[in-house]
Order: C-alpha cells, then structure tokens, then sequence
C-alpha cells in the first residue's frame, strides 16, 4: 500500500492528539469517517455493493456459479474470495505489483469467514456430493486511503445482502438421471441470510492509544494493528495482528473490547440502511459511477 | 466525468459510461521522472515521454467470471492497442525522458470495450492537461444482415458477424487505429467506416460538451 511520508512533527502532533481523544480531522479515537454504501452497482454480476470510507474505495462484486462442493464437505457450498488491487489506486500495483496485497486481504478474508456460522453454507448445497453453488466474491480496490479491512467486510457485507441466486430444482428421471431445472421466473431468487457475516475492525496502537479507522497518515506513526472480525451478536471470528511492532498482551486486550463495542454498534446501522435501500425500489435515485 | 484523485501523482480520473452497459473507469499519471527501478524494460527516451498503458478487467465485469483481471493475451493486446492509439494523439514531444502511464479499468462489460477505454482515456488526458492533438473518439461497428450497425453490445459481437474498431481524430479525421475481424465484402467496406466515422464525430460532440461544461463548472467555481 502506498505510504505516507510525513515529519517527526507531524508525527509527534498526531500522537498527542490521539492521546487527548482528538484526531487531526476531529473525530474520536472510536468514530468511522464518513461512509458511503451502494448496491446492485454491477448488473453482471449476483450481487454487487461500492463503499466509499473517507477516500478509500471498494468495489465487490458477487457471482454464484454451479460447481461441485468440496470432497470434506459434501452438503455445503463454497466461498471463494479474490481480491484485485487496481492500478488505479496507486501506480505501484500496476502488473503483479498488486498481487502481495491481494493474497494477504483475500488470506484474512479467508480464515474470517472460515467458521461455520458467517453464512450458512449449506443452503449453497443443491445436490449433496454433486452439485452445489460456489460464490465467488471479488473485491476490487479502486482507491486507498488507508483501514482497506473495514471498507472491505462492510462491502462484503453488502455486496452478500444483495446476492440473488436463482432457485434451482432437482429433477430425477426414471432411468435415474438428475437433470437441473432453473425456475421460468428470472425474478425468482434466494437470498442469503447475512445477520451473522462479521465486519473487520482494525485498530491501530499510537503511542498509548487506539484508534479506530485509521487514515494513511495515523498508520504511518502506528507501530502495530489489531483486525478484529465482529459479528453482530458480538463473537469474535478472527484476530490478527499486522504491522512490525509489538504490542502488550493488556493492550491487546483493551484493543479486542474496543473491537467488539465498535463493530457490534456498526451491524445495527448498517442493516437498517442495507433494508432503507431495498425497500426503495425502483424509485432509487442511482448513483452509479457518475458521482 | 471526472474526478480529483487522492494520490498526488495521480492528477485525473475519468468515467465513460456508454449507455449505462460498458463502464470503463480509467487513471491517468501525470509524466513524471522514469526511475530506474520501475520495470527494467521500460526504456528512457531522450525526446519524447514513454507512454505506460494497462488494461485491466475487473473478474465480474463479465457475463461469464474471469480468472485473471490482467495479464493475459487479450489484455495485452489491448494494452498494445490503446499505446498505438495515445501515442497517435498525445504530443510525447513536449516531454523528453518522461513517462505518462495510463490505467484503465473496466468495471463491467458489454461490448464495446475498445471504445470506452479510449473515450474516457481521452477524458481523464484532457482532464490531466496533458496536450492532445486532439479528442481520440472511439466506435466498434459491424455488419449484419446488409445493415451497418454501430456500438455493438455484446451479444451482437458474439454472433460471429463482421466487427470493426475504429479511433479517430474527428477535426482531421486521421484514423489512430482500425481493426477489423470476420470477413466483409471489399463493397461494403466503405459504407461500414463511414457509419463508424459519423459515430465518432457524435461522440466527439458529446465529449466536446462535457468537457466545456465541467470547465465552466470549474472556473465558476475558482472564479468565487
């Protein structure tokens, strides 16, 4: 990711101000930046959602395509993640440049939805051991402006609430063949049940401090982060610690209540605006692209 | 159109959205110092800037999932084609050892996809102020049934007809690039690169309109 390259000064300014509760744009050490939340912005694809978190913009697409369930676990469906960092963020991921970036997200997004109630996989199954529905969830940064966790679960999030997969019947013939029948009605779907999908938290320690949603500029003068993976209920599925510092067991501790407070009270909006935007139909106002 | 960009080297960005089917988002740099350590093939021109292309498709831009966003044969040869294409347009003259990268992303497609990278490649240039010869309009066309059709989607270009790329520099009409696949009659040529041309030069209108009114904007903005 692009850094920052900022004075002592600088430095020294915001790690004082962490420490009286007070950011360089005016925000507690607990408050998100201005987030911006659309769905259905690809017709492509399933489901689709664009967050915009301060300057940092993410685009995920979802796409459900019929394939065969994993040999381990025959009555469920899969969950693949692909995360594409776009040259368009910063020059340096022009080619492969993005790709370390890309493994490490997708990696993470991996072991926080690798448990088995973020989403109910078996659901996904349409013929055990045969057939199932493999969602391949590809997220797509178009711009970076630091905390890419955050705005990536949240678009998941969204992009999952938005997925349709169309209803799919088993059909067995008498020679004992199985044919797959797609129902006539292309506005007959199932969707998924995302109260338990969990949203990425990440804290970063400055000085004695933590805060939460970190700009470019705050992570910069921060040694260590924490992701924490919250579900609404407030169960953890996922801690990391990333960065070259190290960071005290105790603040480790604090860094996990801080969190769980922050992500659960971040479920309760988010639905409510997901369902806001649902129920206004057609009488939407589309953004798209052109804003 | 367009819109600034958080990445100091970054100066533009620039939407085309053909008919709400196509989107390709596109980035351009402004020309900056070519450094030794960004790719050991890139080679320092003493007269004139190096233009740095990347096409890249986003995996659920399409109908069927792609695997890989870039990197592979048709994106190089769109990389290659879009290169041809700028540097046709683009005064590289003004600007010995430098380079000038230009990104473009497609966030859905639907046919078509030669022609919006150019098109809002030529929006996010002139947004970045880089000097153009002039606009480079781009037009896919083909020929079905003995009718000319222009800006096919993609279900049309899939059906296997005659299909033709066509950028142009609408003042001059100078063609930067043209590119035919399928086989067409030797007559039909002509009646086929006319109805691409027309479509350039509306597209050109269009182009011409937003560019002026969002200068408006601005300098109405600046002006208070």
């Amino acid at each position: 990711m692009a850094a920052v390259q900022m004075s002592e000064a600088e430095k020294v300014y915001i790690m004082h101000g962490v420490q009286d509760d007070l950011r360089v744009d005016g925000r507690g050490c607990d408050d998100y930046r201005h987030m911006e939340i659309e769905t259905d912005v690809v017709s492509n694809t399933s489901g689709s959602a664009r967050v915009k978190l301060g300057l940092t913009d993410i685009l995920v697409g979802v796409k459900a395509e019929m394939g065969r369930p994993k040999l381990e676990k025959p009555f469920e469906g899969c969950l693949e993640f692909f995360v594409d960092c776009s040259a368009n963020a910063t020059p340096e991921f022009e080619g492969r440049g993005g790709e370390d970036l890309g493994t490490e997200i997708a990696n993470t997004l991996y072991r926080v939805f690798d448990n088995g109630c973020s989403i109910d996989l078996k659901t996904l199954c349409i013929c055990p051991m045969e057939h199932c529905w493999t969602l391949y969830v590809d997220v797509l940064l178009l711009q970076c402006d630091g905390n890419l966790f955050d705005a990536i679960s949240v678009a998941i999030k969204a992009a999952l609430f938005n997925t349709r997969i169309p209803k799919v019947q088993m059909i067995e013939d008498e020679e004992g063949t199985k044919e797959i029948e797609l129902s006539d009605d292309p506005y007959d779907c199932m969707r998924l049940d995302v109260e338990n999908v969990p949203c990425i938290v990440t804290l970063c320690k400055i000085g004695h401090r933590h805060v939460v949603d970190a700009t470019l500029q705050e992570k910069a003068c921060s040694m260590a982060s924490l992701l924490v993976a919250v579900t609404k209920k407030g169960t953890i599925t996922c801690v990391r610690k990333v960065g070259g510092g190290s960071l005290d067991p105790e603040s480790v501790f604090e860094m996990i209540e801080t969190g769980k407070r922050v992500g659960k009270a971040l479920h309760t909006p988010l639905q409510e605006i997901l369902r806001k935007e649902e129920s206004l139909g057609k009488k939407r106002h589309k953004v798209g692209f052109l804003g | 159109m367009c819109s600034r960009s958080l990445n100091p080297r970054v100066i533009s960005r620039a939407i085309f959205s053909p008919f709400l089917s196509s989107k390709a988002l596109v980035a351009t740099v402004v020309p900056i110092r070519i450094q030794p350590v960004r790719g050991a093939r890139s080679k320092c021109l003493h007269d004139r800037a190096v233009l740095n292309c990347q096409y890249s498709m986003a995996t659920f831009s399409t109908a069927e999932r792609k695997r890989r966003p870039h990197g592979d044969r048709k994106s190089s040869e769109m990389t290659l084609h879009l290169k041809q294409t700028f540097e046709a347009a683009i005064l590289t003259q003004l600007y010995p050892r430098s380079q000038i990268d230009i990104y473009v992303q497609i966030l859905q497609a639907d046919g078509g996809n030669y022609s919006s990278c150019v098109n809002a490649a030529t929006l996010a240039v002139v947004d970045a102020g880089i000097p153009l010869r002039d606009y480079v309009c781009a037009c896919s066309a083909g020929f079905l049934e003995d009718t000319p059709l222009v800006d096919l989607s993609h279900v049309e270009e899939s059906s296997g007809g005659t299909q033709l790329s066509l950028a142009l520099l609408p003042k001059a009409e100078h063609l930067a690039l043209v590119e035919m696949d399928a086989r067409l009659h030797q007559d039909h040529l002509e009646g086929l690169m006319d109805a691409a041309t027309r479509a350039c030069k509306d597209l050109h209108a269009v182009l011409d309109r937003v560019v002026r009114e969002h200068l408006q904007e601005v300098s109405t903005q600046l002006g208070e």
